[in-house]
């Protein structure tokens, strides 16, 4: 039977569609079909200056805007040569990873959601309203910052503000993570539902070009953070949590779903860093601030964002409106390995939820 | 079989209660139903309104056939003996439709409530206290809701398949007891027609599922078909144990051998009854099967963590996808019954019916020196001790909801075919050697025996 | 393995394919190679099976319309390559004629070229020969002309609904 799950259905996260051919509630093939959320913002971005293409970014991956603002930002930021003031780099840190764990603790709240636990989800909610309040104090805004910009950040941090982080980061850690663990992941119908589930191989996942924590719950030690440091990732400590396999097949969707869980206690841990060590000074370039006109060349700026590596590749012709922008969207190569997953082995329709699920894709970014 | 117990408690009551009896009796008189000075059945009340309806009444004669409807109103008015039966039949159906609706509308607002407090949440909180009111507005709105067939669904079957499921899961309220005597019919084959009757259901969602001309709905009915059937199998051989135990099938006979010699000396049961005398205590093999039978139970009525025929988020909304308004909420009611109408069959055979399982609170009423006023609260007790157990057990199967995720369709029939199934196997086999082996005894040693 | 220089790396691509590199800028601000177009599916498939380069991770394909160059109309293919095993990258550009942009497809050896490829047809129009299923992505599949050439004009309405220019 030919299925067409979406472009409305509850469990593809927004406006994706899928034409699934079924035997039963055999899953023997899927065809995904994107683009019903495209507004073409490579196109938008050719038409406004460098500065008036920041919120555009935001709403490509809503769910993590401050990562996208810092990849844009700092590939424009390398392209004029300019210096972003230390403070501002902290500051970037600590958003990042906030706005990080905000991410991860959604896509933990809408797996319990695709699996059929709907309690995690509010719990998750419950949690994540707190950094959307920090952030809120911060910018403003609770969803679509525009907080990172070339040169530095938009406001400054105050000393209230951190003491709201420290207060969080001392009430989520370890407290509130092991309650989601107890509550989900070690849940015994969760396991049996995403073990062995959707299994990615290594080099499969590379070679379809996913990232973030799909790709390390597939076992591949690789994260931007680390292995190409950016702002001030190297001089803070932290591990690069990777699937292992623990419950069944190394790459299956409890891997990737646990590696999310693991990597919220690192951000943390970054954050509280961050926090300590944050120096007295400005929090932006105010020059930047007002107009840029970067030289004619072309740049491509990766960060590590919360589903993968957001790339920009930014294009200057010398004039203050970049020439060409584009977007290297992590959930777009996440998704494209939908298809494979369910030729490579026999998933049921239940599965195939779990999987879509467990890539945690955000249909803005997908399609742009 | 009696078929109209619940006219008895009426007119015990009325007996009891000296107006309520006189009242009976003058209204039957009145009416023509009885010779004074005889002994009047409660329903009689409804039975006379309507003979004096049928017989005070006249169609027009400008209305076609107005001679043949008053001849017939005539002729019904004239024979009495109908009256009674239809009136105790009538207050039967009032009470359990009645209390089916109630329940549900409760125990909406119940799921809201315990989910929203399990969920760090308050649940609704503006219409009247504590968003009592809730539900009942929201009923109102699907009352008012446009009632949408899709183009191309099958239509008739598509209009009455709610109908048919909701009627499968009120059928079955027939042979079940809210308490002592309050029952509205006990069948000889009362656990028998419980298990029959689901099948009805089942039919009804087939129908609902495939008139609607949704894949996802098809889906969904393919799966509750695969779901009840392989679950009636535990549930059945639960029954079974239990009626091999019991020696019957009716549920108040299964009721009242857990309460011994409560009810009546003349019945035979010799010992008093204590929560030990429960069929959960009854043999080692019982709490396993009880077990058993709760969680196939959940399958039953389709809750979560089997609650694969409406996984919202897989098959959107599962057979009532396409249902909007009153079809919808009928589906809604019938779910909510059905959930209390399996924890009441626990209840039943498990767990002791109405008797508290502690003697003096259930020997209230009982005995030659009971008054009307200890008779009423004694009944109260057992109709309260009957719904709170049952309504507990609804509770945990909300508690399990909103806890556990929904596991998938081959672990489901893996559960059923390869756990449940010879897991209740053994126990049946288990209970039948103990009974011949102990001769009735209880796991404590105390003897259900029956003289 | 270990990590190896951009100019190590080109070294690395001449040795095996001397014609291939056509063009090296690296004085920018991320330097890049440009490779002939004719050779593009044998260096691509060197970058991936060559031990010392392992380039397993296609990051990135961009298409980029030039129409006003000296050299005359181009369109720029930018692949950029990642090694997940050496942790380092390179920036391959593919210059291809703007009236007939044709390259030959590398979905086979990046399977995440099949969708960047499919997404570069649809916005800049290149043709990917070789690809098993080279239809729009993003665009709606009767969409006319390709969105990112610089001389694109937008559509007054598509199916009956209007254009709104605020």
């Amino acid at each position: 039977m030919l299925l067409n799950m979406g472009p409305q259905h509850p469990s593809t996260h927004g406006v994706f569609r899928v034409v699934v051919r079924t035997d039963g509630e055999l899953v023997l093939e899927s065809e995904s079909h994107i683009g019903y959320l495209h507004r073409c913002f490579e196109k938008c971005a050719e038409g406004n200056n460098y500065l008036q293409v920041v919120p555009y970014t935001d709403r490509m991956d809503y769910l993590c805007a401050m990562m996208n603002n810092w990849g844009y930002a700092a590939a424009v930021e390398d392209l004029a040569g300019i210096e972003v003031p230390e403070r501002a780099e902290y500051i970037r840190v600590i958003v990042a990873e906030l706005n990080r764990v905000a991410s991860h603790l959604l896509a933990f709240g809408t797996y319990g959601l695709d699996i059929g636990a709907i309690t995690p989800f509010l719990y998750a909610f419950r949690d994540r309203e707190r950094i959307l309040k920090i952030f809120e104090k911060l910018c403003g805004q609770r969803l679509n910052y525009s907080y990172v910009r070339v040169g530095g950040v938009t406001f400054d941090m105050t000393d209230e503000i951190l003491a709201d982080i420290e207060a969080f980061c001392d009430y989520f850690d370890p407290k509130i993570l092991d309650e989601y663990d107890n509550l989900l992941s070690y849940n015994g119908i969760f396991i049996s539902r995403t073990s062995n589930v959707g299994v990615i191989p290594a080099e499969l996942a590379v070679s379809y070009g996913v990232t973030g924590p799909s790709l390390r719950g597939s076992g591949v030690q690789r994260d931007l953070r680390r292995d190409a440091p950016y702002g001030i990732y190297d001089r803070l400590e932290f591990d690069v949590p990777v699937g292992s396999g623990e419950m069944g097949q190394l790459g299956d969707c409890w891997d990737r779903y646990m590696v999310r869980m693991r990597e919220m206690r690192q951000s943390i841990r970054l954050v509280r860093q961050a926090v300590k060590d944050i120096p007295e000074g400005p929090f932006c370039d105010k020059k930047a601030y007002r107009a840029v006109k970067p030289k004619a060349g072309e740049v491509y700026k990766r960060v590590e964002g919360a589903r993968g590596e957001v790339g920009f590749y930014v294009v200057s012709d010398g004039t203050n409106i970049p020439y060409r922008v584009k977007a290297r969207a992590p959930s777009f190569c996440n998704i494209s390995i939908l298809d494979k997953l369910t030729s490579l082995s026999n998933v049921m329709l239940a599965d195939l939820v779990a999987i879509i699920g467990s890539l945690d894709i955000v249909l803005g970014e997908v399609d742009r | 079989m009696n078929l109209f117990v619940f006219t008895n408690f009426f007119a015990q009551t009325g007996k009891d209660l000296k107006n309520l009896g006189d009242y009976a009796e003058a209204a039957s008189t009145k009416w023509g139903l009885a010779e004074p000075g005889v002994y009047y059945e409660g329903g009689l009340f409804f039975a006379g309104l309507i003979k004096w309806l049928l017989s005070t009444t006249e169609v027009s004669s400008a209305l076609p056939f107005a001679g043949t409807v008053n001849g017939l109103m005539t002729s019904l008015a004239a024979d009495g003996s109908i009256f009674p039966e239809l009136g105790g039949l009538l207050i039967t159906i009032g009470v359990v439709f009645g209390f089916v609706n109630v329940f549900a509308i409760g125990a909406v607002w119940s799921e809201r409530k315990v989910s929203a407090h399990m969920q760090c949440r308050l649940g609704p909180m503006e219409v009247g206290p504590h968003g009592l009111l809730q539900t009942v507005a929201d009923g109102l709105k699907l009352l008012t809701k446009e009632d949408i067939i899709p183009r191309l669904a099958d239509k008739p079957l598509f209009a009455i398949a709610p109908a048919v499921v909701f009627a499968g899961v009120l059928m079955r309220f027939v042979p079940l007891p809210f308490g002592d005597k309050l029952i509205a019919s006990d069948l000889d084959l009362g656990l028998f027609f419980i298990a029959a009757v689901g099948a009805v259901e089942v039919l009804g969602v087939i129908m609902a599922g495939w008139a609607s001309n949704n894949k996802w709905s098809l889906f969904a009915t393919i799966r509750t078909a695969t779901q009840m059937v392989s679950y009636e199998i535990p549930i059945g051989i639960a029954f079974v144990t239990v009626i091999l135990c019991s020696g019957s099938f009716s549920l108040m006979e299964i009721v009242n051998q857990q309460g011994g010699s409560l009810l009546s000396a003349d019945d035979g049961y010799t010992y008093q009854g204590w929560v030990w005398h429960w069929n959960l205590f009854r043999n080692p093999f019982m709490p396993i099967l009880g077990i058993v039978y709760f969680i196939a139970s959940l399958a039953e009525c389709k809750r979560a963590p089997f609650d694969l025929p409406e996984a919202e988020s897989e098959l959107v909304s599962g057979f009532h996808t396409e249902y909007s308004g009153m079809r919808f909420a009928l589906f809604f009611l019938a779910e909510y019954a059905a959930m209390y109408l399996v924890a009441a069959v626990a209840v039943v055979i498990f767990l002791g019916g109405w008797w508290s399982g502690i003697y003096p609170l259930d020997a209230l009423g009982t005995g030659p020196d009971a008054t009307i006023y200890t008779k009423t609260l004694g009944l109260l007790v057992k109709v309260g001790v009957f719904l709170s157990k049952a309504f507990a057990l609804v509770f945990v199967q909300m508690w399990i909801r909103w806890t556990l995720p929904r596991i998938r369709l081959d672990q489901m029939m893996y559960v059923c075919w390869k756990v449940l199934l010879p897991i209740s196997l053994l126990c049946f086999v288990g209970s039948c050697l103990w009974e011949l082996v102990s001769g009735g005894a209880s796991v404590f040693g105390f003897g259900i025996v029956v003289e | 393995m270990a990590r190896l220089e951009i100019g190590q790396i080109i070294a690395v691509i001449k040795e095996k394919l001397p014609e291939a590199v056509v063009e090296e800028i690296l004085d920018g601000v991320d330097p890049f190679v440009v490779v002939k177009a004719e050779q593009w599916g044998e260096t691509a498939q060197l970058c991936r099976d060559d031990s010392r380069l392992g380039f397993d991770l296609l990051s990135c394909i961009s298409g980029v319309d030039y129409p006003e160059r000296e050299e005359g109309p181009e369109i720029e293919v930018i692949y950029h390559l990642d090694s997940t095993v050496n942790h380092h990258g390179i920036t391959i550009k593919v210059k291809l004629p703007r009236s007939d942009p044709r390259v030959a497809s590398v979905e086979e050896i990046w399977r995440t070229a099949d969708w960047h490829e499919r997404e570069t047809y649809d916005l800049v129009g290149v043709i990917f020969e070789g690809h098993h299923n080279l239809v729009r992505i993003l665009c709606a599949e009767d969409w006319v002309g390709h969105p990112l050439r610089k001389d694109y004009e937008p559509p007054d309405s598509f199916h009956g609904i209007k254009n709104v220019i605020y």
